[in-house]
């Protein structure tokens, strides 16, 4: 096998590697560099000003915004969708019981894990502009129903209004994530052995308390994984938000990404943006590494 | 506290033959009350079950109901189902609305990246897996380091580096530039797969007289099938749902794929009052993978949780 390894990791390894460190990592490298200039963009001229631009960043209240807006989200949508999706997971994969004691997944089951899990399938801008659609005031879906109801009241100008949009946005990455994590528990509970289960089941323990003190322990490993996929996409939030609200109304939408590619592409403030970008990759690092650490347990061998 | 819970469900398990399913238990047990509870439970269950179905489905069915619909419709009647099938929305769309263009952009840009990505990302993956060489850690990680950055930090450099090479608002560049960005996660996920597959029939390949070129396309290739159409599955979702870095690297019109151009016309059909034609837009940009989904679920299903519990 040693027999000409050379010519194959040349030919294996090199054009992969150009095209990424050209296209890939040297962005990410150049982009700590522009962070501590005073680089306009349009013009090629710039100067070095050291950690300038990260003094003006304490003091930046639209920068503030967006960190709390991001941070709420990170708090928000792991914590729905995860509760969400084990609950729908649990009811799909172990909530039938059938006879005594067998355990199943209720009927219909994996229809409902089909019709979950299609969301995923959508692009984020169609995910966009079928919710905007759905809030639109007058001909939305969901303002449509409320009035149908009787609930005229209820019925809101929900991405237009500063009180309402951040909600609206929350919502729907909650429901284009949810199915994804549904299948995710449900493959995971699948390698439980379903003898745990049914022992639950026989000694009469409630669906509630089979899922908290058995179905979470057990799946702790996926749903630490879930937390953290679930946190970067918090920390981003870029597309959906830039289709939905491009941050509005009055920045009661706006996110880091977000505004790192306005003072970036519509003010051009180059070296600016750059350090905004090199905070959000410490936050992301730190969030990443922080809720592998919090979420540590011991792994529970089931055999 | 979990594991004593564990330790409680594994002695019970032990204790009981298997035979104890059979059993009824004894009478005035809670088994009765507990039967009636667990009845209005299920009850609640499944209704709860249907409410996320229905919150689920009912959105997409709106929008293709709405695609047959005219504007009067959408806006004085939501809920009502179309008065006649108008399938000139779908045309003036496709035409006017550009999104025939945007398919067959996307269409352009997906081919070439997907087989880009799968053929540097398993070469790469295979050399990284398969053979020790200085510095073959390193490069691993420098590949594999690729999935802790934010895509928005590399905007900037991105957006001059592209326009450096002449590669800005070109179908070409951005095949490259997805393709790049899809090696990380591609070679974390080949990497682990190649490393399962046993050396026994590499070496048995060799002594047959194979190169380790051969050895690699008429041999591992074919058995890494399953890893490869997990993360096939994954870059072609992940390609088709692009819209960060063609918002960022496309500007002209006749040039956006799909998730972009859609993103803008909803824009320009809100301010025109077009809503029938944005709808059958979205129809279009809709429908073919949620066919291809309800065809292939399965295989979607499993190759897109398999990438996430590695």
């Amino acid at each position: 096998m040693r027999h000409g390894k050379y010519p194959l990791l040349l030919a294996f390894l090199l054009p992969p590697l150009a095209l990424y460190g050209y296209f890939v990592v040297s962005p990410y490298a150049q982009s700590f560099l522009i962070a501590m200039t005073d680089w306009q963009g349009l013009s090629p001229a710039y100067e070095f000003v050291g950690f300038d631009n990260f003094k003006r960043m304490l003091g930046d209240e639209y920068v503030w915004n967006a960190l709390l807006n991001n941070l709420w989200l990170l708090v928000l949508l792991p914590l729905l969708t995860i509760a969400l999706g084990l609950f729908l997971a649990t009811m799909l994969n172990v909530g039938g019981r059938g006879g005594r004691s067998t355990v199943t997944g209720v009927r219909g089951s994996g229809l409902y894990k089909v019709i979950y899990f299609a969301p995923q399938m959508l692009s984020v801008s169609i995910v966009g502009v079928l919710w905007a659609e759905v809030y639109n005031p007058r001909s939305g879906l969901l303002n449509s129903a409320l009035r149908a109801l009787g609930l005229d009241g209820l019925a809101k100008v929900w991405l237009g209004d500063p009180a309402y949009a951040f909600w609206a946005v929350l919502a729907v990455m909650v429901w284009a994530n949810v199915g994804f994590y549904v299948v995710l528990f449900g493959a995971a509970m699948q390698s439980v052995p379903r003898d745990i289960y049914e022992a639950a089941a026989l000694d009469g323990a409630s669906r509630l308390t089979t899922l908290v003190r058995i179905t979470v322990p057990l799946l702790w490993d996926t749903i630490q994984v879930a937390w953290v996929y679930l946190a970067i996409l918090a920390l981003d939030g870029f597309a959906l938000i830039h289709v939905m609200t491009r941050g509005g109304p009055n920045f009661s939408t706006d996110v880091v990404g977000l505004r790192l590619y306005t003072e970036a592409f519509g003010d051009y403030k180059w070296g600016y943006a750059s350090a905004i970008g090199v905070v959000m990759f410490f936050v992301t690092l730190s969030v990443t590494v922080l809720s592998l650490r919090l979420t540590r347990r011991e792994r529970i061998e089931l055999s | 506290m979990s594991e004593q819970t564990m330790d409680a469900a594994a002695a019970t398990v032990a204790e009981r033959p298997q035979t104890a399913r059979t059993v009824q238990p004894p009478a005035g047990q809670p088994g009765r009350g507990r039967k009636a509870f667990d009845g209005t439970l299920n009850v609640f269950s499944h209704a709860f079950l249907v409410v996320w179905g229905l919150l689920t489905a009912l959105p997409l069915l709106w929008v293709v109901l709405s695609s047959f619909k005219d504007d009067a419709e959408i806006l004085g009647d939501p809920w009502g189902l179309p008065s006649a099938l108008r399938f000139d929305n779908f045309a003036r769309a496709w035409t006017h609305g550009n999104i025939g263009q945007y398919f067959v952009n996307t269409g352009i840009v997906l081919a070439g990246s997907l087989t880009l990505t799968m053929l540097l990302g398993a070469t790469a993956a295979y050399a990284l897996a398969r053979y020790k060489f200085l510095g073959s850690r390193l490069v691993y990680f420098v590949f594999v380091g690729g999935m802790m950055f934010p895509v928005v930090l590399a905007f900037v450099p991105l957006f001059k580096i592209v326009g450096g090479v002449g590669l800005r608002d070109t179908l070409p560049g951005l095949m490259l530039i997805y393709t790049a960005y899809s090696l990380p996660f591609t070679v974390f996920f080949l990497t682990a797969f190649f490393r399962t597959l046993p050396d026994a029939v590499a070496e048995a390949a060799y002594i047959d007289g194979c190169g380790p070129f051969r050895t690699f396309f008429r041999v591992m290739l074919p058995m890494a099938k399953p890893g490869l159409i997990s993360v096939g599955i994954f870059n072609f979702l992940g390609h088709w749902n692009q819209y960060l870095l063609p918002v960022v690297l496309i500007t002209s019109d006749e040039k956006q794929v799909l998730a972009q151009g859609l993103a803008n016309l909803a824009i320009s059909e809100g301010y025109r009052g077009d809503y029938s034609r944005l709808f059958a837009g979205l129809t279009l940009a809709m429908l073919p993978v949620l066919v291809v989904y309800a065809v292939f679920q399965r295989q979607v299903q499993s190759g897109l949780t398999a990438g996430q519990m590695k």
